[in-house]
């Protein structure tokens, strides 16, 4: 192999720790981008990241309306973290942040696995994540392909085209 | 900028590939695009062509979302007729301007 040929992205392994809103689309919009390029795309939830699976919790994700400097008020003034505190703020945003992506097209998070395992992507479970908040794969959404262990994961990363994206 | 000849018609693409001129396309230019990307159309993926230039003819954004509730054809099978990458493939045997959607 000459030393600056390019080798093409072939696969990515998208790893998901985190369950706001935000956190869960990175995960969803890279990896659905990923299927539509043809590159071999596999999805690893953990920690957090497994609501976005969790059929009890993957259509009701929340966005931090605490300790969330980026955050704002509608027309581009600071939002108070007290604020944020207060009773259904945090679901009040949530929803106008979910009718602002509805708006741009983007599916819920539901719909948006659909769409990336119809294009052949897989989503995987933390085993050690799982346990420790005790789900089973029967709690988890039914594409779901597996609950597997890091080594697991890291054998799916064969090959000299692939990435791993912490997102 | 270059020009290739499909079905016997000079016709400009881009770069990439993609038809400047989407007016010039026929069933014809549809079916020897198809052939080089490694596609044998069939009367589906027709039908799936129809609907992405028309929508593209009303100024609307293509998604895969859309595509999967058109009614046409849903995403698993979007993926097969116009394997690898269906999106970018589809809209350029459909002979219109690549996608700039990111979903």
């Amino acid at each position: 192999m000459e030393k600056d040929e390019k080798v093409k992205l072939s696969k990515v392994l998208l790893i998901c720790a985190k369950g706001s809103i935000e956190d869960v689309y990175a995960t969803l919009v890279m990896g659905n981008g990923a299927v539509m390029e043809g590159i071999e795309t596999k999805l690893f939830f953990t920690f957090f990241g497994l609501d976005a699976i969790t059929k009890k919790q993957m259509n009701k994700l929340h966005t931090a309306t605490v300790g969330n400097p980026a955050m704002r008020m509608p027309g581009g003034l600071p939002f108070p973290t007290l604020l944020g505190a207060l009773p259904f703020v945090e679901a009040g945003v949530s929803a106008m942040m979910k009718n602002q992506m509805e708006k741009l097209d983007m599916p819920g998070v539901e719909e948006f696995l659909e769409l990336i395992v119809a294009g052949g992507g897989e989503i995987y479970g933390c085993k050690l994540a799982a346990d420790m908040f005790g789900l089973k794969q029967e709690d988890l959404y039914d594409e779901v392909k597996g609950i597997i262990t890091v080594g697991d994961l890291y054998a799916m990363c064969d090959g000299p085209g692939t990435q791993i994206i912490f997102t | 900028m270059a020009t290739k000849t499909y079905a016997g018609i000079n016709i400009e693409v881009n770069d990439e590939g993609y038809m400047l001129d989407s007016s010039q396309w026929s069933k014809e230019v549809a079916t020897e695009i198809a052939k080089d990307e490694g596609v044998e159309l069939t009367d589906k993926h027709f039908e799936v062509l129809d609907y992405i230039r028309n929508k593209v003819a009303n100024g609307e954004t293509l998604t895969i979302r859309g595509i999967n509730k058109s009614g046409v054809v849903d995403a698993k099978t979007f993926y097969q007729l116009f394997p690898g990458a269906p999106l970018k493939k589809a809209t350029k045997i459909a002979g219109v301007s690549k996608p700039e959607s990111c979903i």
